[in-house]
């Protein structure tokens, strides 16, 4: 008996000791339980709650097959070049050495994303450029193999004048990526032949131009795109969910800010060894501008540097602050300011140049929904520090890019404010720390990659080099392009239509104005003019 | 014929590390339970490191690998560029760690969970040890020179490993008649 009921306790105790990590596993989940249920009711406070639509914007429907479409370049820069690559066109010289730079690092993907965006069914029959070498290489892109879609059907013919490129019939639509000098002219031109129009920001170099391109887009009818990518940019698209739902609050100032600190980003960009006299049309390149000098080292300088003059281009008004205002426009409607005012000058690159590299410019919008609003421009080309843009409500500000760390590519974060009424109960409950973000939204935060160069980087915080659609990374230039195309033949209007691109044209050309006059620009809305 | 020498060899071992061992560890109380109390504690934190990822569908291992430094930072970045070997490391680590929390926690098949573990974290401290002249993007919570809680805690593990204690405390118990009692 007793013998037994030693057994008995033995047994028992060789069970409790064989199973003593079952209370630590109990006492384990009990407090992960705990965790995970205090994390659900937090989301859905800040989450769920607040943000309606969760899901990613769709991805732009495909209809690039339905017609194809013979398209032209006008002006083959390194911009332009970017541009026809997004319809689906490189230069030999770029695919391998883009090919190259993935061989060597893998975490290159600027070939792979090349390579496996969508063929948008269309040809580069005619390149037109004032410099021969960049001619070329627009007609080298037309016939390169190496491209989405396999090996292309034509090669582009090459227009020294840029009206008999508009002259031939077999074209129906033209990319202008030349210096903004020219925009108007050819904008006018091509839409008076018919041929769907893709430009360059910025818009125009005048408010005048401004007003003349919209108002021959309208006549003709022509599918009109102005080249603000961002509008492609999924971030973007959700910031405005946001804004629109009323979640920052009624905002009332906003601040969005260029900073560069590189020769590249402040337009000190190089000299072509080949441009010369006979390479290069200097008589028709400074045609539409105020000011005129006889080729030679500075015209020279004027052609390959041209946003540092006003002659050619406005500077950080047309370039940066262009991007910046359309991307608000873009999330929050705001339209024409009613007044602008800007001041600055040249503090840092005295290289010759008479455009700004420290600018500051302010919008006021006094009839704005949400009581008034200020929008604030800050620049500078002499530091890089990221300082971002900011919507700045009463409930809560929302932070775009600029961020430092975390591998977040233009994402945004949404903190809100100590003292706000909208979410008084829940800062007061603790359910929301104003020392955190509500909410933080990184695409593609799984899908790494290396941008390398400082310039690079300036662009991808600030979404202009990459987006992702589905989690695929997907250039937004590329998207551009095709939602213009597939205007064309939907008969439908792109994203950066000429609605609102006179809104960006004509804000920019009111901080120009008020930078070259000294004075308080204001817009006359009803008469169209700058008073 | 060989493979069963090798058995035999690997009995032996096997024998004389329980004799050499066991009886020493057994023989002082506070020695034995402290020996059970770290397992316990690295087991717990090997659980919630393993869960915590497995429940977070956007944590992956990318983040850590491309701030990788010293000798294995050519192979981080080369596991970060091919989607494959990612989502490997991926899986790897959220279900190694998971598991060897298991293992050390319940006290099964502990002696091989602490050795298993050890390598997981030796893996994590040599991708991106706190050598003299490295820089890391994200701030450590700490101050380490050299060492740093990764190498503690692996060689807490090792401690673990030559000290096994789940035959008397865990399910190993069950499997172990003759160390009963």
């Amino acid at each position: 008996m007793a013998n037994k009921k030693n057994k008995t306790n033995l047994e028992r105790r060789d069970l409790l000791k064989g199973l003593a990590g079952v209370p630590v596993a109990g006492f384990f989940l009990l407090n992960l339980w705990q965790k995970i249920r205090r994390d659900k009711i937090k989301k859905s406070n800040l989450l769920s709650d607040l943000v309606q639509e969760k899901k990613a914007p769709a991805v732009v429907k495909s209809v690039s097959n339905s017609r194809q479409l013979n398209i032209g370049i006008i002006g083959y820069g390194g911009r332009g070049g970017h541009l026809v690559r997004g319809a689906g066109f490189a230069t030999t010289a770029w695919t391998d050495k883009a090919s190259e730079n993935a061989r060597k690092n893998k975490l290159d993907k600027q070939f792979e994303t090349f390579m496996t965006q969508e063929d948008l069914n269309c040809s580069l029959v005619g390149v037109s450029d004032l410099f021969d070498v960049r001619a070329d290489q627009g007609i080298d892109a037309s016939k390169n193999e190496t491209r989405p879609g396999g090996k292309p059907a034509v090669t582009a013919k090459k227009y020294p004048r840029y009206q008999d490129m508009l002259a031939n019939d077999e074209i129906d639509a033209v990319i202008i990526a030349t210096p903004d000098h020219w925009h108007a002219k050819i904008v006018i031109d091509a839409a008076k032949a018919g041929k769907h129009v893709y430009v360059e920001k910025g818009l125009t170099r005048t408010f005048d131009e401004a007003v003349d391109i919209y108002d021959v887009v309208k006549e003709t009818g022509i599918t009109f795109q102005l080249g603000h990518q961002n509008r492609q940019v999924e971030a973007n698209e959700k910031a405005k969910q946001i804004y629109r739902q009323g979640l920052l609050g009624p905002v009332n100032l906003v601040e969005i800010a260029t900073n560069r600190n590189s020769p590249w980003g402040a337009w000190v960009w190089n000299i072509h060894p080949k441009g010369n006299a006979k390479t290069i049309d200097w008589e028709t390149f400074q045609e539409p501008s105020p000011n005129k000098i006889p080729f030679g080292e500075e015209a020279l300088k004027r052609f390959f540097r041209w946003r540092c003059w006003f002659d050619y281009g406005t500077g950080l008004s047309g370039d940066l602050l262009s991007h910046d205002f359309d991307a608000i426009n873009q999330i929050m409607d705001i339209g024409i300011p009613k007044y602008a005012s800007s001041t600055g000058g040249v503090y840092f690159y005295k290289d010759g140049r008479d455009v700004p590299d420290t600018w500051n410019a302010t919008f006021e919008y006094p009839d704005h929904k949400d009581g008034g609003l200020t929008l604030l421009y800050s620049a500078t080309l002499s530091s890089a520090n990221p300082r971002g843009n900011r919507i700045m409500g009463h409930d809560a500000t929302m932070q775009m890019g600029g961020q430092s760390g975390g591998g977040s590519i233009h994402g945004f974060a949404v903190t809100a404010d100590e003292y706000s009424t909208q979410y008084k109960e829940r800062l007061n409950n603790g359910m929301i720390n104003p020392s955190y973000p509500i909410m933080t939204y990184s695409p593609g935060s799984k899908d790494i990659d290396g941008v390398t160069s400082a310039t690079s980087k300036y662009f991808a915080n600030k979404g202009l080099l990459y987006t992702y659609r589905d989690g695929k990374r997907v250039d937004p230039t590329h998207l551009h392009v095709k939602d213009w195309l597939d205007s064309i033949r939907n008969g439908t209007q792109p994203r950066c239509n000429v609605d609102v691109a006179y809104h960006e044209a004509v804000a920019c050309a009111m901080a120009t104005e008020s930078y070259l006059t000294g004075r308080r620009v204001e817009y006359d809305a009803k008469n169209r003019k700058l008073i | 014929m060989l493979y069963s020498s090798i058995l035999e060899r690997f009995n032996s071992i096997r024998e004389r590390e329980m004799n050499t061992l066991n009886p020493s560890i057994k023989s002082n109380q506070y020695q034995f339970y402290g020996l059970v109390t770290l397992r316990f504690l690295i087991g717990w934190h090997f659980l919630y490191e393993g869960i915590a990822k497995l429940l977070n569908p956007y944590w992956s291992s990318a983040a850590y690998l491309l701030d990788s430094k010293w000798i294995f930072s050519g192979i981080a970045k080369s596991i970060v560029s091919n989607p494959t070997l990612l989502t490997i490391s991926d899986y790897l680590n959220m279900w190694g760690l998971t598991l060897v929390g298991i293992s050390l926690v319940f006290g099964l098949f502990s002696r091989y969970g602490a050795l298993v573990g050890m390598g997981l974290i030796m893996m994590y401290y040599l991708f991106a040890p706190p050598l003299v002249g490295l820089e890391y993007g994200k701030p450590n919570e700490g101050s380490y020179i050299v060492v740093n809680k990764n190498l503690i805690e692996a060689c807490a593990l090792w401690v673990l490993y030559v000290f096994p204690t789940s035959q008397y405390i865990g399910i190993d118990r069950f499997m172990n008649n003759e160390t009963k009692n």
